[in-house]
């Protein structure tokens, strides 16, 4: 199986690759178009800033290739943000995948919140196996509403979509590269969709 | 709901693991990648590796010991020491570091903060403060407790904050070591004052004090060393204590 991380300059991608080797699969890191079109499975990292990460896919024209993607994509993280309509993060146009708004947290409660936080209302083939309020790790100022493309929700504030789902697309808000043996295995499902 | 973290340290010198007491003697505690692997399966939170080394080579040593830890290790660490520009936390990220902790450098050139944070997120940003007691105000310390400053612990964590730190590692110079419990008093402070998440760190010696911090304290995450690297706390154990006592924790 081919596995490409799309290397955009944005995002811990060592980790994510670290990850994939535990589980016995390879991966390898790309910005090229015809390698990531001719993955088996991509996945689309993304720590830090929302505009300075949607200007660098601009940079290399990855904004109009991930959307067309046909094989399984996962975005991590500010990966999965990016696909959102818009984020509230520097006023970003995002690529408009899922059809829901990114917006930050309130002062009510810390912002970033970080640390191992539940998921639950799980439905999607990649949680099988996971336990309904299974505790995965999150690092994040920014949340993505409740929609129709949610498949996960956690709760921090209020509930919000820690995972997202349409067609092809998968967008998970916490990283399961870094949430012990419960994200491989999310990580391994997600390898696993045909 | 999000949980309260238990985060083991380890103090890393030369590439082993070395817990000082009240940052002076040195004792071994065994090799960290080995370490790192037990502790995030037996239920750490997350991980803090402070580099004390002080040796030419300390970067290129350190850089290998994030790598080799990435690869083995299934949970989010942090790496600190000496840290001072925007290429070496470059660096340790691209290793693998989950967040990078700057001390002394973040004092010396607060710049550095907001630099760090709009490179690379204000997630990865931890900013470290070791402080004691003078004359009933507590004062910011550097080199592991050496050397004061005229900073007063509550207006640098604020100015931290708005530099744009994720999150804060303040460690008590007078708990230190002590066994005695954490500085709950200013840690609860601290928590309330400002918006980022609080690190507690200094003086755990028996499970009752995690949750004091928590509970009095009102701090998002414990750090500690010596308890659980002798072993004196087995942190599965700590956990169900704590959820007995109604703190949220993974377990």
């Amino acid at each position: 199986m081919k596995i490409v991380i799309i290397d955009y300059g944005a995002g811990n991608i060592q980790s994510i690759q670290f990850a994939v080797k535990r589980l016995g699969l390879n991966a390898v890191l790309s910005n090229d178009p015809e390698e990531i079109r001719s993955a088996d499975k991509v996945i689309f990292p993304g720590v830090g800033e929302a505009s300075s990460a949607m200007n660098k896919l601009k940079a290399s024209g990855l904004d109009s290739l991930i959307p067309q993607l046909k094989q399984p994509v996962l975005g991590i993280c500010l990966g999965m943000q990016l696909m959102c309509n818009w984020s509230e993060e520097g006023d970003t146009q995002g690529l408009g995948i899922f059809d829901v708004d990114v917006v930050k947290f309130s002062t009510r409660v810390k912002v970033p919140q970080i640390g191992w936080n539940q998921i639950s209302d799980l439905c999607s083939p990649i949680f099988k196996g996971v336990k309904d309020y299974e505790y995965m790790y999150l690092v994040h100022s920014f949340y993505v509403k409740e929609c129709k493309e949610t498949i996960a929700t956690t709760s921090y504030e209020l509930e919000y979509s820690s995972a997202l789902q349409k067609d092809n697309f998968y967008g998970v808000q916490f990283h399961p590269e870094k949430s012990s043996s419960a994200g491989a295995k999310i990580l391994s499902n997600f390898f696993n969709l045909l | 709901m999000l949980t309260k973290r238990i985060i083991p340290c380890l103090d890393i010198k030369n590439g082993r693991t070395v817990k000082g007491i009240n940052f002076v003697d040195l004792r071994d505690a065994g090799d960290p990648v080995e370490l790192a692997e037990i502790y995030a399966q037996t239920g750490a939170d997350e991980l803090v590796f402070l580099d004390i080394s002080a040796t030419e080579e300390r970067r290129r040593t350190l850089a290998d010991l994030v790598l080799r830890v990435a690869e083995k290790v299934n949970i989010p660490f942090t790496v600190g020491g000496g840290i001072s520009s925007v290429e070496d936390v470059d660096r340790l990220l691209k290793c693998g570091a989950d967040k990078v902790s700057i001390n002394s450098s973040a004092v010396k050139n607060p710049q550095l903060i907001n630099d760090l944070a709009a490179k690379f997120g204000s997630q990865c940003v931890v900013v470290a403060i070791d402080a004691k007691q003078i004359n009933g105000k507590w004062m910011v310390h550097l080199v592991g407790g050496k050397v004061s400053t005229e900073l007063d612990l509550f207006d640098w964590a604020k100015e931290v904050e708005e530099r744009g730190a994720g999150e804060i590692l303040f460690t008590s110079m007078d708990n230190d070591g002590t066994k005695d419990g954490f500085a709950n008093e200013a840690l609860a402070k601290l928590s309330t004052e400002l918006n980022i998440p609080i690190i507690a760190s200094g003086g755990a010696g028996n499970m009752q004090h995690f949750t004091d911090t928590f509970k009095e304290g009102k701090a998002d995450a414990a750090l500690a060393a010596s308890v659980f690297h002798f072993k004196e706390i087995e942190i599965v154990d700590l956990k169900k204590e704590l959820k007995e006592k109604g703190i949220p924790v993974r377990l």
